[in-house]
């Protein structure tokens, strides 16, 4: 029989180990599930993990796009972490992604067409003011009513993707768009886009911003007094209260951070890859980050990783679709498992695996 | 345009029964001390196992059986993580319902547009055509009498019986439970299954008879809603059914208010069931005293038998 | 007369500690049997062995002569072994009949059920409405309860683990007089204490365990306290010493404290009023669940109220959160040490940072001085002996005295103008338990107004200069600790609850 004991403290070993364990045991998995697709899952994995960046062919297309994907992810996963980890669960990123966009959309849109140097960085506030206003929803409610957080941020995805579509078709319509849903093109307009900032690289503004905020929350949560009440709270909620930290403010804070950066992450997307809105712009960032941030320990550092790696699960995903014909949801699901595999191993930083029976009378 | 109340009566009731039916497997998880986020992951995977199984067997039984088992297999892996690997419950919770989403649109793939097997409405026409009455109370599928007669089910076993005290006990205190010999982790992981099953069967529903077609993502929150609905009714079985009727009123009000072309903007209308649920549970959470009584004191917490 | 239980070799290790290391003894049918030992001895272990929630590594049990080795508690009831927690299992959100149901293998009907716990309760002088919710009962009527489910299925063999800790004298005597009654009718109890006055005043036998070892037996009303005492500690230790000084000025001055409870079942505070001066321990004892945590709460600055309400050295501080009156000079320690004094999960250099950042200056700018933090853990670890591999270790990893030395230094190094301190040594080992409290009394030497709060009426008889008890929220007028009896003290702690109609 297997007995778990728990450790006095974490391993240290595991805390880093399991993550690389978790990927490899969803790349068998992974590959099990490819197979019975029909596939050959050794060329599926090569053509998932090792093509975009590395094969003649696709990596001068694929290469770039690694951080086109992994920008938004780790910029939402980042500010997710902070509130899953102080015990405050922003589900709803997705929601004030496309919130976000839609600010900053709407700003850049109300001066068409004005070319001003100054607009874009307006869209930015917007667009950081959009995903603040979506996530304050669900961090006043909790505050003040005491409702859960999980449920109306996520309920308020739903909320978002109706004003979405609503934009998408009417509010925000290119006029000269002959009727068709979708808005104006912010890339193509000087101004209002978010430009590739280092030619071939996939770098935009986006992506910058990703790297700043992974260096400014590992900063925040080694360093600063408000990272260590934010561990506290997660920790132990009552001890945080004994040492002074006021509960409210820190759901208003950490909802707030996480919603501004998701926010961020709409609006640099729809100035920039993806260029519009449309009724499906959104494409789920929000919910992949949630994975991001658990693969990436929830530390800043690890979630860069993470982002980069589940940006690759994406591009390579549809390269297995284009040349395998592997169902494109099947990565969503891949994704899925890598998750699972992560929380079971996870069981292994807390505590110890005893082989054997205990001993009976 | 004038709407029939007795036709929205009726369509509400049918809105409202995935719904019901999620809730119900979902208190039954809370109350034995279980927080299972993967509801809506849950149905999905019910929704479409049970559309496959009705249009490969012709068969609408075997669809709500496949329906109950994809969801209890779905409900399996988040028992796993939670109760033997001790993983934390929302993280697993959430995990599950990207999963699901992933995994059902992946076995879906091919069955949109599949044609299906009308499903027998279980009483005689004659009943159903009586005036009112007829279509509100005899006009519906047999999963639909079925889902509340397993609110009253759950309702009995929870106040009457000693598996009721039981499974109530172990989500008050695991502790407690364990220091008196009950098998903590076996029934959480038996609430769990039925969670999943039930949560199934309110997929299969949908998929069978509601919409009578595979969509990818075709739950569209109603798992989410579940959840709220649970923390709506404080845990009370019968509230519960409230809350789903509630929620299939807004549903089905909205989709006919959307076809009369009344002046209310259409996005607004669509967010209507989801803005809904959030103001009638910021009323319920507000009143502190009541949302704390019944709610289970070891919600969501982690068991380790120590000793 | 053959034996009802005998216990043989029985041991018990768990990585890094032998719980119990080849114990034996045995009860006699009727017998009040009683198993003596400091926090930490093992106690705890061996009777969770007997009720079947921890197999033994080695050794053997008999009952009535027959081999006894219960997988699980449920076949421990089956055979005729029943428990008290010292810790309750029973489930506040249930009722008094639904909690015994639990208990219990084949229930009755809910009727029959409620006839039977009143007839027990009556019978062994009880009293007990099983309509009731366990969370709205106080500690010495959800302890009967825990009995009244025991003995509604006739044990053999009743265990009881520190069943007095949570009670008033007065309620203690009639646990005592409920006891000897069982006894007399063939019942036979394991009695576990520390106390060793009411193990003379019970018991009928002792078996004394120190550090998972058996290290003795005896005849309690044939020794003396000392002896008993001699041999689980296994040395003499002295009584904390202290000087007789003049109090000075009011440190800490309460007044009309009133505060509703946050949670279902907490204790509402009643207009509250009490004042330390400087140099002056105040004691405030009372039975577990009478608005201690409240009113550490409230003090802390965890539950703020009124600005007038608490006043420090004449400010008003009522309004301010904990670290605004850290600053000022007013310190906590909690009963809870994991999870509220500190951190489980956390190093004890960033458990020093919870509390002290203030007034030890440990941030620099909102950024935390992670270096002058870990020197002011290594500054409280030598001077309170905390026995740990260094700062970096989890709180968690710590045992209960050693963790609670660290806990209570940490608010001593930071001097303190008033200190309050909820149940300083519950679950300490005695040794650690009387460095705690000289640390206290020298704190109050200096020139510090102290407050502990206790449900050790011995330790507050000890250490305090005058003494007040809380019952129900409300506190009771403060007397001089010195003379006073324990009878006196039984009245002021509310004497023995809901219980006038059936004291003989």
């Amino acid at each position: 029989m297997i007995r778990l004991e728990k450790r006095p403290q974490p391993s240290r070993g595991w805390v880093i180990g399991g993550p690389i364990l978790a990927v490899a045991l969803t790349m068998v998995a992974g590959g099990v599930m490819f197979a019975l697709l029909g596939s050959d899952p050794v060329e599926a994995m090569r053509i998932i993990f090792w093509d975009p960046l590395f094969s003649e062919r696709f990596a001068s297309y694929s290469r770039p796009q690694l951080l086109v994907k992994a920008g938004p992810l780790i910029l939402i996963a980042v500010g997710l972490s902070l509130g899953f980890r102080a015990g405050i669960w922003n589900i709803g990123a997705e929601g004030q992604y496309i919130v976000g966009a839609l600010f900053g959309a709407a700003f850049g849109l109300a001066f068409y067409p004005s070319e001003s140097a100054l607009i874009f960085p307006g869209m930015v506030l917007a667009g950081l003011l959009g995903g603040v206003l979506w996530a304050m929803i669900p961090a006043l409610l909790k505050v003040y009513a005491r409702t859960n957080e999980i449920l109306v941020s996520l309920l308020l995805v739903y909320v978002a993707e109706a004003m979405l579509a609503s934009a998408a078709t009417g509010w925000l319509r290119n006029p000269e768009g002959s009727g068709f849903p979708g808005s104006r093109n912010l890339s193509r307009h000087p101004g209002t886009d978010n430009p590739e900032l280092i030619a071939g690289t996939g770098m935009h503004w986006g992506v910058l911003a990703a790297f700043v905020a992974v260096i400014a929350a590992y900063v925040l949560m080694q360093r600063h007094v408000l990272g260590y009440q934010i561990r506290l709270s997660g920790e132990a909620p009552r001890a945080a209260r004994f040492g002074g930290v006021n509960p409210a403010r820190l759901v208003l804070l950490c909802m707030g951070i996480s919603g501004a950066l998701a926010g961020a992450a709409g609006l640099f997307e729809v100035s920039g890859p993806a260029g519009q809105i449309t009724i499906d712009f959104n494409a789920g960032y929000g919910f992949t980050a949630i994975i991001v941030a658990f693969l990436g320990r929830l530390n800043p550092l690890g979630i860069l990783l993470a982002g980069l790696l589940l940006a690759l699960t994406f591009i390579g995903g549809e390269l297995a679709q284009l040349m395998l014909g592997l169902p494109a949801p099947s990565i969503q699901a891949f994704q899925g498992m890598l998750l699972f595999f992560l929380l079971a191993i996870d069981v292994l930083a807390n505590y110890r695996v005893k082989w054997g029976r205990e001993a009976a009378a | 345009m004038i709407i029939d109340p007795v036709t929205l009566i009726v369509a509400l009731i049918t809105v409202a029964t995935p719904v019901l039916l999620a809730a119900i497997g979902e208190l039954v998880v809370e109350k034995s001390g279980v927080l299972n986020l993967g509801v809506e992951g849950m149905m999905i995977m019910g929704a479409v196992c049970g559309f496959i199984a009705a249009h490969e067997s012709g068969s609408p039984t075997l669809a709500f059986v496949a329906g109950m088992a994809g969801g209890a297999a779905l409900s399996v892996i988040f028992a796993v993580l939670t109760q033997l690997l001790m993983a934390n419950q929302v993280a697993s919770g959430l995990a599950l319902t990207l999963f699901g989403l992933g995994l059902a649109a992946l076995l879906g793939v091919g069955y949109p547009g599949q044609p299906i097997p009308d499903v027998a409405k279980p009483l005689p026409e004659a009943i159903r055509e009586i005036e009112v009455i007829g279509p509100i109370l005899f006009s519906h599928d047999l999963v639909t009498y079925l889902a509340i007669a397993l609110v009253v089910a759950v309702w009995l076993v929870l106040t009457r019986t000693r598996a009721g005290l039981i499974l109530r006990a172990v989500g008050e205190s695991h502790d407690a439970a364990h220091a008196l010999g009950y098998k903590v982790v076996r029934i959480r992981f038996l609430a769990i299954l039925f969670g999943g099953a039930c949560a199934g069967l309110g997929g299969a529903f949908l998929s069978v008879i509601r919409v009578e077609n595979w969509v990818e993502g075709m739950t569209a929150g109603a798992g989410w809603i579940a959840l709220a609905l649970v923390v709506f009714a404080s845990w009370k079985p019968w509230r519960v059914l409230l809350g789903a009727w509630l929620f299939g009123g807004i549903a089905a009000l909205q989709l006919r208010l959307q076809a009369a072309e009344v002046g209310v903007p259409v996005a607004l209308l669509d967010a209507s069931p989801y803005l809904v649920t959030i103001v009638v549970l910021v009323v319920i959470s507000s009143d502190r005293r009541r949302a704390s009584m019944n709610a289970p004191a070891a919600l969501g917490r982690i068991f380790h038998a120590s000793s | 007369m053959t034996a009802l239980l005998e216990i043989e070799g029985l041991t018990k290790a768990y990585p890094g500690v032998v719980a119990n290391d080849d114990v034996s003894f045995a009860i006699q049918p009727g017998e009040v049997h009683a198993l003596l030992g400091e926090n930490g001895a093992g106690k705890s272990t061996l009777v969770k062995m007997i009720y079947g929630l921890v197999k033994p590594d080695r050794g053997a049990m008999r009952l009535n002569g027959a081999a006894y080795a219960p997988a699980e508690p449920r076949a421990a009831r089956g055979a005729g072994v029943a428990m008290v927690f010292q810790h309750f299992s029973l489930f506040e959100a249930l009722s008094v009949a639904e909690n015994v149901a639990l208990g219990m293998e084949t229930p009755p009907k809910p009727r029959d059920l409620a006839r039977q716990i009143r007839e027990v309760s009556e019978t062994y002088g009880l009293p007990l409405d099983p309509d009731r919710m366990v969370g709205d009962l106080s500690a010495g009527e959800r302890q009967r309860v825990e009995i009244i489910r025991c003995l509604l299925q006739d044990p053999k063999l009743l265990i009881m683990d520190e069943p007095t800790s949570v009670l008033t004298p007065q309620e203690v005597e009639i646990l005592f007089h409920t006891l000897r009654k069982l006894s007399a009718e063939g019942t036979a109890i394991l009695y576990i204490s520390h106390k060793l006055e009411e193990i003379r005043a019970l018991c009928d036998a002792a078996t004394i365990l120190r550090l998972g070892k058996k290290v003795g037996e005896c005849t309690p009303r044939e020794v003396t306290a000392a002896h008993m005492a001699e041999l689980m500690v296994g040395k003499s230790l002295s009584a904390p010493a202290r000087d007789a000084s003049k109090p000075g000025e009011v440190l800490l001055h309460v007044a009309g404290l009133s505060v509703t409870p946050a949670s279902p079942f907490g204790t509402p505070l009643r207009e509250v009023a009490l004042e330390v001066r400087a140099g002056e321990v105040l004691g405030i004892g009372g039975v577990a669940g009478n608005g201690q945590d409240e009113l550490l709460a409230a003090l802390s600055g965890e539950t703020l109220v009124a600005p007038g309400a608490i006043t420090l050295k004449g400010a008003p501080v009522g309004a301010l959160g904990p670290n605004a009156r850290r600053a000022l000079g007013l310190l906590c320690a909690p009963e809870e040490r994991l999870g509220h004094a500190a951190a489980p999960d956390m190093s004890l250099t960033e458990n020093a940072v919870l509390t002290a950042r203030i007034r030890k200056g440990l941030d620099r700018s909102g950024f935390v001085d992670w270096g002058k933090a870990k020197g002011f853990a290594e500054e409280i670890i030598a001077r309170f002996d905390v026995r740990t591999p260094g700062p970096g270790v989890a709180a968690r990893a710590l045992s209960g005295g050693n963790l609670q030395k660290y806990v209570i230094g940490r608010e001593i190094l930071q001097a303190p103008t008033v200190l309050v301190v909820n149940q300083p040594t519950w679950g300490v080992d005695a040794s650690a338990a009387a460095a705690i409290r000289q640390a206290l009394l020298d704190l109050a030497q200096g020139g510090a107004a102290v407050i502990v709060i206790s449900q050790d009426l011995d330790e507050l008889l000890e250490i305090s200069d005058r003494f007040c008890a809380l019952n129900e929220g409300r506190l009771s007028a403060p007397r001089p600790a010195r003379g006073l009896t324990m009878e006196q003290i039984g009245l002021m702690l509310g004497g023995a609850h809901d219980m006038h109609e059936v004291v003989a």
